[in-house]
């Protein structure tokens, strides 16, 4: 056991309520059916007449069920299921006696409660194990209270209570009651490692049962009395605005009752808030078809405010960039010009992507019902602390005042960090006095998007007369920022190293997109090291070990933001695992390697060609993680990834006309399908004690690289400029 | 706004909604059938899958008033208790990521087994091609499918 202070947000871990009911949480029901808020797990346990909060995550049932609530939204990487197996893990519960409800939006108990970054798990590690810990020992001590002994005489494990050297038993549902007026331990002692029963196995999504019976989940599925649905239309191109449009021939309509202009601008603009379309008309109705029917009888004079941009600005304003463009941030090491001008070869490329939608496949939308003194919102949010903060900005009322509930959540990628859709709903609930559920149409999500920037980087190498690594610089231009992070790898593995973040104008939104700028910096340099390690005659995996050894035994320049050994360390067990050498006929190999969000990936693709056309039969994953929590489920994840990542890159792009988005729908929007992925993929972990980091992203910054090299080695051609599908540079 | 009786999950039900009204919208908004999902209007992306006389169809491009008396399924109706074996292969491979897409992926699949009982990795891909898993699942997809048909066949 590891003794540790509980000083990791006590409040959390006090003694939530007094209401039996379990008061303390301010949850939501669905209105359809008699669903309950908790998830399907087959107990075997009696569903209890009391309940008893432990403390913020727990409250145990008299008959043993425990529930255990998941603080952080639910997009898809399945925290709601591996965030309460550490509670449980610590608290030495079976699995079997837990439900899982999702946590509301409360920033007293919990913090750090958003979906973004990878960092559910890695910043919540500490503070799930000591809940868990906590209510353990909490539990200890009412039953060493009840027998007259010391906690120090008991054991606690599989929800039950044992005098050590004695023969008396009770269980965490017949002691549970005693436990509530207990005070919270100053210290609690946590499992080792080795320990972990729960941690470590492959544990089923809690939410299963309902997802392939089709039960109501998401936001988009949530229904209140009296509740009205409302759409909205925004200008057809950034730059532009609503003046004015038909709202009395609109409001006529059959299933409209309301059309107006809302207007969601805040006095503080956050990260998270909408940056371009501000003015929205809204029509609501009491169902969804008349509105999209209204939808396309609206009339309206947009305005121009700004630049009606094309994709072939962006792509002259990022070459512009490239050339005289201001630096966001650089790292210079040695003296790169110098050896650039001594090297025996040298090596230029330029790679490009283009703006990208997140198109998580359930459109935004979002429950508003904002009365005189309160709002409730319900729905799929990433962020649920920076909306319940833009709507009190929007409504001008206390954050007290506001609560926020979160459903299961269709897909997130990014989109959903950014909190527009929830204030829109918010602005209509008002402006009618009714809870409604805002919805977007498919076009509506695609064409109001915090898009992926575009991107635009110029790599170069010099090697001397031995091959060597000599000089490296990359400059990576992206409008609005540029993709290049400074410290990260090459850097502190090459004598001479320059990189430079460049960035340009643009009025388009962007933000956040699945492994921000990684997203596309991995495999641009993945695919340049592959071509500098030909030009050097030497193996692609042994050119990047031979750079790694330099940064473990003498790095250069000042620190570099990653672990060498980590990063080699899984590029030696995929070349293991993937038995690299070995020469299959018709099987052509690419690898690449990337670290972000404090992961470490490598990647093989194993290409044959079917048909003349590159098909994609293994892909072989090496991941350094820490400890894995939720093993099947993390498998998943990185599968997932790597799918994303050679979905993106072969074929998904946004091009602009005139300000307006060309691609609207999945008609001209491509995304990768079933008969685009890989036969099989397979993911190993590396086993140590460290703790664990996220794996919502890193699975798809290598995918890219792994790609470029793989299809290199089958077709003979490079790929530079995203998609490669169609490998056009005009792409913005 | 006309009257319609529907035949859904074995039930009769009637609905007043405009004709062009398509059936995924009777179904969400009228019948509170929920598990069939929104995902693009135009049937591209499968998320609104439902069995109209046992075969996939799009819900989004089918007006309520060209269904007539057809049977219609929902991923609701598929089975009991999510005991059909699409429905069981897919909590064995713990499929679902998001989930969202997840119950168009399982009507169109049960609908190509139904058919086709034991389909190839290509008859797999072909038919399901017109589900759009923005996870990216689909190799757990395939792996289920198969599992199904398996296990279809030892039945």
């Amino acid at each position: 056991m590891t003794r540790i202070k509980t000083s990791y947000n006590r409040r959390s871990f006090m003694k939530v309520s007094a209401a039996a009911s379990g008061g303390m949480l301010i949850g939501f029901s669905w209105l359809n059916g008699c669903v309950p808020a908790t998830s399907d797990k087959k107990t075997g346990l009696a569903v209890p007449k009391e309940w008893f909060d432990i403390n913020g995550y727990i409250k145990i049932g008299d008959t043993g069920l425990v529930t255990i609530y998941s603080p952080n939204p639910e997009i898809g990487q399945n925290v709601k299921t591996s965030m309460p197996m550490i509670v449980a893990e610590e608290l030495d519960v079976p699995w079997e006696n837990v439900i899982v409800e999702q946590a509301p939006l409360n920033t007293g108990f919990y913090q750090n409660q958003f979906a973004g970054g990878s960092l559910s798990i890695r910043l919540s590690w500490n503070a799930l194990r000591m809940a868990g810990a906590t209510g353990r020992r909490m539990l200890m001590e009412a039953a060493a209270k009840e027998w007259g002994l010391t906690v120090a005489d008991l054991t606690a494990k599989d929800g039950q209570i044992l005098e050590t050297n004695g023969e008396r038993t009770v269980s965490y549902g017949e002691i549970a009651s005693k436990a509530v007026g207990i005070e919270i331990p100053e210290e609690v002692e946590l499992k080792q490692v080795k320990d972990f029963k729960l941690i470590g196995t492959s544990i089923k999504n809690v939410d299963g049962k309902k997802i392939i019976t089709g039960e109501p989940l998401f936001g988009l599925d949530f229904k209140r009395e009296g509740m009205k649905i409302a759409m909205i239309q925004h200008p057809p191109a950034f730059g532009m605005t609503v003046k004015d449009f038909n709202a009395e021939e609109i409001k006529k309509m059959p299933g409209v009752t309301d059309a107006f202009i809302i207007d969601t601008t805040l006095e503080e603009v956050g990260m998270f808030d909408e940056k371009g379309f501000l003015q929205l008309i809204a029509i609501v109705g009491e169902s969804t078809w008349p509105l999209i029917q209204a939808k396309k009888a609206i009339k309206a004079n947009w305005e121009n405010i700004g630049e009606l941009e094309d994709s072939s600005l962006h792509v002259e304003r990022l070459e512009k960039a490239l050339t005289s463009g201001k630096v966001q941030e650089s790292r210079i090491d040695g003296n790169p010009d110098a050896a650039f001008k001594k090297a025996a070869k040298v090596i230029e490329r330029t790679y490009s992507a283009p703006f990208i939608a997140h198109n998580t496949m359930e459109p935004m939308n979002f429950f508003a019902n904002v009365t005189e003194n309160a709002a409730e919102l319900i729905g799929p949010t990433q962020t649920p602390e920076a909306l319940e903060g833009s709507v009190a900005k929007l409504l001008n009322m206390p954050l007290e005042n506001i609560t926020v509930n979160m459903t299961r959540i269709g897909g997130g990628f990014g989109r959903r960090l950014y909190v527009n859709f929830g204030v829109e709903a918010a602005a209509i609930s008002k402006k009618i006095g009714a809870p409604v559920k805002l919805i977007y149409t498919r076009e509506d999500d695609m064409s109001q998007g915090t898009y992926r920037p575009t991107y635009r980087a110029r790599y170069k190498a010099g090697l001397d007369e031995n091959n060597n690594l000599i000089a490296f610089s990359v400059k990576g231009a992206g409008l609005p920022d540029g993709p290049i992070f400074p410290k990260r790898f090459p850097a502190g593995a090459v004598e001479n190293y320059k990189a430079e973040k460049i960035g340009g104008e643009t009025n388009v939104t962007t933000g956040a997109w699945r492994a921000p700028r990684s997203n596309f910096t991995a495999g641009a340099e993945q695919s340049f090291l592959d071509e500098v390690a030909e030009l050097a005659g030497k193996d692609p995996i042994d050119f990047r070990l031979e750079l790694f050894e330099r940064a473990i035994n003498n790095p250069v320049g000042e620190e570099h933001d990653y672990e060498a050994e980590r990063y080699a360390g899984v590029l030696k067990m995929v070349k293991e695992k993937s038995n690299w050498g070995e020469k299959i006929p018709g099987v052509h190999r690419g690898v690449a390697a990337y670290f972000c969000h404090s992961t470490y990936v490598a990647e093989v693709f194993d290409m044959v060609m079917l048909h003349g056309q590159p098909k994609i039969k293994k892909v072989w994953c090496a991941v350094d993680c820490g400890i894995v929590v939720n093993k099947d489920a993390a498998k998943n994840m990185v599968e997932g990834g790597v799918i994303d990542g050679i979905g993106h890159s072969m074929y998904s792009k946004l091009t602009f006309a005139n300000g307006a988005v060309s691609e609207m729908n999945f008609d001209r929007y491509q995304l990768i399908r079933h008969s685009q992925v890989p036969e099989e993929i397979e993911v190993f972990f590396v086993e140590n004690e460290i703790a664990p980091t996220g794996l919502g992203e890193p699975g798809l910054p290598p995918a890219i690289g792994a790609l470029a090299n793989a299809m290199y080695k089958a077709t003979g051609q490079r790929y530079y400029h995203q998609p490669f599908a169609t490998e056009r540079q005009v792409i913005g | 706004m006309a009257s319609f009786n529907l035949n859904i999950n074995g039930k009769t039900q009637q609905v007043d909604v405009d004709p062009s009204t398509p059936i995924l919208w009777v179904l969400r908004d009228h019948l509170d059938l929920l598990g069939t999902k929104y995902g693009c209007g135009i049937a591209q992306c499968g998320s609104c899958t439902i069995h109209v006389g046992g075969m996939a169809v799009r819900s989004c491009q089918l007006p309520v008033s060209a269904v007539g008396n057809q049977e219609i399924t929902t991923i609701e109706g598929l089975s009991e208790n999510g005991d059909h074996p699409v429905q069981q292969a897919w909590l064995e491979h713990d499929v679902y990521q998001c989930g969202y897409c997840q119950a168009g992926q399982i009507m169109s699949a049960s609908a190509l087994l139904k058919s086709n009982p034991n389909p190839t990795d290509e008859e797999i891909e072909g038919s399901m091609n017109g589900n759009i898993c923005r996870c990216g699942t689909y190799t757990r997809i395939k792996k289920a499918i198969k599992t199904a048909a398996a296990n279809s066949e030892n039945a």
